[in-house]
């Protein structure tokens, strides 16, 4: 059994950003994130400082810059659009290097992919400075559905699990002759899901039964009460609270 | 259970077993219980048994005969039929649940089922948390129960990254941190290897605590337990020391129930 991708993410550590409360950091991050987002595209400068205070950030929680880089390739897919949108776009036109591309379309595309790359290096440093565990707690502290997170909690437990059974399943296919090679062939595939998703709903049965035995009547009890002190708190609304400055003052000047 | 052959069995049983304190109510108390599915499938038929206070109980019967039935009506997940379950005194109904699944502590087969935190040790924390214990008391709880399945340094591991007898063994402390009245353990030997299926006989034997062990292991059964039990087809079919059923060929015959090859349960000697 592997260890499962979910756990490649974080980075052990000991910096002061690995030690605040999982609550305090989802805080900051996604107030970041929020700031980052309501900053409008033309401050170009804005969106340097945004990086800097990220930089800021990975350097106190002693993440290389080759790690959070790496990371940050999991951005790609998602703006890959962004990068047609100066050829497409409606608008007035601009020459260069001989293409002609919309000033419009340049704007949105600079907009998605600054916004996009921060809000992803954040969430990218949060996750490496923070066990997934640890994230959960947090979530449940910041007063998340209960059933949201209980759902988000027994993928981590399970994922492994049934990437195992589907392992074993594919195994047993391919001992047996299988390979798949095509379009016929996917209705072999498709069987195996099926299969694969009755499994893991009886499991889903099996382990509820298991739950309701040891006393669960609806809501998860509570183990480990994360608590911040006011300094911690103000430690970690130090990356929003400057980037607030930043987003204000690219409206006004 | 006067006859001799029992005796080197039971042998040195830790708790109370043969005590003759009859004020204290039986650890389980089963009578005239009887259920049929919603689908038509009657599983039990009128059973009816008794498990002392300290005694280590083996639940036998071939595949199909009710045993699961059986056992998911000692926590009450399942009820609707007739008869009644009783817990140290207590019945088991609507009212009395919170308790009574505090009481009987349930290892299932799958670890994997039974271990559905994050960490072994929220794990274990999750029967007692939901009981409304906290804070040192909690920590205590956890730490005790690890220690009897000498799984204490694993405590901040996943359960997914320990091997499978270790996972059992955990399994087994997430209820003993419950303070079970009756541990009642499904096929507890089921995928171990030798060596881990010995190191959780040696758990169960030291622990303190009443145990009704449903199993096909037969050997296990007679290392474990002084008494047995034979459901087959839905009835108690017989109720004795477990080396005298073990020993007579028809009584298995007829409930489907077969010793490994060349294992013969009047040569295994006595434990000491």
């Amino acid at each position: 059994m592997g260890t499962g991708h979910a756990h490649r993410l974080y980075r052990h550590g000991h910096s002061p950003v690995h030690g605040l409360p999982p609550h305090t950091k989802l805080a900051a991050a996604f107030a970041f994130v929020v700031v980052v987002v309501s900053t409008p595209r033309e401050a170009m400068w804005a969106f340097g400082l945004y990086a800097v205070l990220l930089a800021a950030v990975a350097y106190a929680a002693r993440v290389p810059a080759s790690f959070l880089l790496k990371r940050l390739l999991i951005e790609v897919p998602f703006v890959a659009f962004a990068v047609l949108m100066p050829f497409v776009a409606e608008g007035e036109r601009v020459g260069v290097l001989g293409m002609s591309l919309s000033v419009n379309g340049l704007w949105g595309a600079w907009n998605v992919l600054a916004k996009g790359t921060l809000g992803v290096a954040a969430s990218v440093l949060l996750a490496s400075t923070t066990e997934l565990r640890a994230l959960l707690l947090g979530l449940q502290r910041l007063r998340l559905p209960p059933l949201l997170v209980q759902i988000a909690s027994f993928m981590i437990r399970y994922g492994d699990v049934i990437a195992d059974e589907m392992r074993r399943m594919r195994i047993a296919r391919e001992s047996r002759g299988f390979e798949a090679r095509g379009v016929r062939h996917w209705g072999v595939l498709a069987k195996s899901a099926g299969a694969l998703f009755i499994r893991s709903y009886e499991r889903g049965e099996r382990v509820h039964l298991a739950m309701v035995s040891r006393g669960y009547a609806g809501s998860m009890p509570v183990i480990d009460e994360v608590t911040a002190s006011r300094a911690q708190w103000s430690y970690a609304l130090a990356l929003p609270g400057a980037a607030l400055v930043v987003c204000l003052l690219g409206w006004t000047l | 259970m006067t006859d001799p052959a029992t005796g080197p069995v039971t042998g040195p049983v830790t708790g109370p077993v043969g005590d003759p304190v009859s004020d204290v109510p039986a650890s389980l108390d089963v009578s005239g219980l009887a259920f049929a599915y919603p689908d038509g499938h009657q599983a039990l038929f009128g059973v009816d048994f008794s498990v002392a206070r300290g005694e280590r109980v083996a639940l036998l019967g071939p595949n199909g005969a009710g045993k699961t039935t059986l056992v998911l009506h000692l926590n009450g997940i399942l009820t609707g039929g007739t008869g009644t379950v009783a817990v140290a005194g207590l019945p088991v109904d609507r009212r009395n649940m919170a308790e009574v699944r505090r009481r009987v502590g349930i290892v299932f087969q799958d670890p994997d089922d039974q271990l559905f935190m994050p960490t072994v040790r929220e794990d274990v924390a999750f029967g007692p948390a939901a009981a409304g214990v906290k804070g040192a008391e909690l920590e205590a709880r956890v730490d005790r129960a690890l220690e009897l399945v000498g799984m204490a340094d694993f405590k901040d591991r996943p359960p997914h990254h320990l091997s499978f007898g270790q996972r059992r063994r955990v399994a087994v402390a997430t209820v003993l941190a419950m303070e079970p009245e009756i541990l009642v353990l499904d096929e507890p030997s089921s995928n171990l290897d030798p060596a881990s299926r010995r190191e959780l006989a040696d758990i169960l034997r030291a622990l303190d605590v009443t145990v009704l062990m449903v199993t096909h292991d037969l050997p296990y059964a007679l290392e474990l337990c002084s008494r047995a039990l034979i459901l087959s087809d839905g009835v108690i079919a017989a109720d004795g020391p477990t080396a005298h059923l073990l020993a007579d060929d028809e009584l298995m015959r007829a409930h489907r129930l077969e010793l490994p090859f060349g294992f013969d349960p009047r040569s295994v000697p006595a434990r000491g």
